[in-house]
């Protein structure tokens, strides 16, 4: 082959490379398949320099009661992690009811000058933080028809997923493990069976526990995972930041790749014509 | 007169309204949504908004979470 027919080949090969379409949200895109939390850190500073390492757009907040008679001088989350330059994502964290968790879709909503995108979940236990699928899907029916655009925190039921889907939700958030439990993605064949039904985005919410639990997401082509507590848990937050910001991308693009077939015996690699011996 | 703040109990003098009740509990309006009785009370009109004997306010801000 001459030197320009390898060229002429090796750009047929460029060309055929997939070009991946940025996540898109309720309109906006982002470059980054990653959403981290803001719980569990030491101080503003430590979630800030992870979520800079991290390289996610967006972030998830909590809503909760102002602690009367601290200094008001003193700086608040949204001082620290500019609503500007992120995705504030508010959550319905510590909700066991609709009726609480939309009403804290709508403080969050006040709360961040008419700001719609919400992380809607519904807890049903409080030792696994199971989601309360039925209570979930009553919230988001009537987050969805009061002009939210949800994001939906539930379990891995591949039924579920389209249920929430078909309630309007505009990015269904099945578990891999429960919260802030690290164990990985437990049940990889549900999330592939929601992924074959999805018209949404999938996003595995919970359960994360390492990088490489992270790809793993990503490769069964999930469109994103949310992570809170490996990050801000990890021993070196800033670097696990980094680690998770490299798995979301090998993730994506060994699924955009599309994986070799599974075997159960061996395959050789080097031809088997032309050996001498 | 007598209110609720977040749960507590406090004791406030008559004609007061929602901003004057943030400047005297020293909250910072920048980021905070508030409940009068239930209902939200849009920032821009915490100044309308009198208080009266017996309301229950929640004062809320976003804080870390996942």
């Amino acid at each position: 082959m001459s030197i320009s027919a390898l060229s002429e080949s090796w750009k047929a090969a460029m060309s055929n490379n997939i070009v991946d379409k940025p996540l898109n949200l309720a309109g906006k895109t982002y470059n980054s398949r990653l959403i981290i939390g803001s719980g569990k850190y030491r101080d503003f500073q430590e979630n800030l320099i992870a979520l800079e390492k991290s390289g996610a757009e967006i972030i998830t907040v909590a809503i909760r009661r102002v602690n009367l008679g601290q200094n008001s001088e003193e700086p608040s989350l949204l001082d620290v992690i500019s609503p500007e330059k992120y995705t504030i994502l508010p959550n319905t964290a510590g909700c066991y009811t609709a009726k609480d968790a939309v009403r804290t879709c709508q403080m969050a909503r006040e709360l961040l000058d008419g700001h719609k995108l919400v992380k809607l979940e519904v807890l049903g236990d409080q030792k696994t933080l199971y989601p309360n699928v039925t209570e979930t899907l009553i919230a988001a029916e009537q987050l969805v028809k009061d002009g939210f655009d949800v994001m939906v925190y539930t379990s891995d039921d591949p039924l579920m997923a389209i249920r929430l889907e078909e309630a309007g939700c505009l990015a269904v958030m099945p578990l891999g493990a429960p919260i802030g439990s690290g164990l990985g993605i437990r049940n990889p064949l549900n999330i592939r069976l929601i992924l074959e039904n999805a018209k949404v985005p999938i996003i595995v919410d919970a359960g994360v526990g390492v990088a490489s639990d992270a790809s793993i997401a990503m490769e069964l082509g999930c469109d994103g995972v949310l992570m809170n507590t490996a990050i801000a848990e990890a021993k070196n937050p800033a670097l696990m930041a980094s680690a998770m910001k490299k798995a979301i991308e090998s993730g994506r693009e060994a699924f955009l790749a599309g994986r070799m077939p599974r075997r159960l015996y061996a395959s050789a690699s080097s031809p088997i014509d032309g050996a001498f011996f | 007169m007598h209110v609720t703040v977040n749960g507590n109990s406090h004791e406030l003098d008559n004609n007061i309204n929602l901003y004057q009740l943030l400047e005297q509990l020293k909250v910072g309006k920048g980021r905070v949504a508030i409940e009068l009785n239930g209902k939200i009370v849009p920032k821009s009109q915490f100044c309308q908004h009198q208080l009266s004997n017996g309301d229950t306010i929640e004062i809320v801000q976003a804080i870390g979470g996942g």
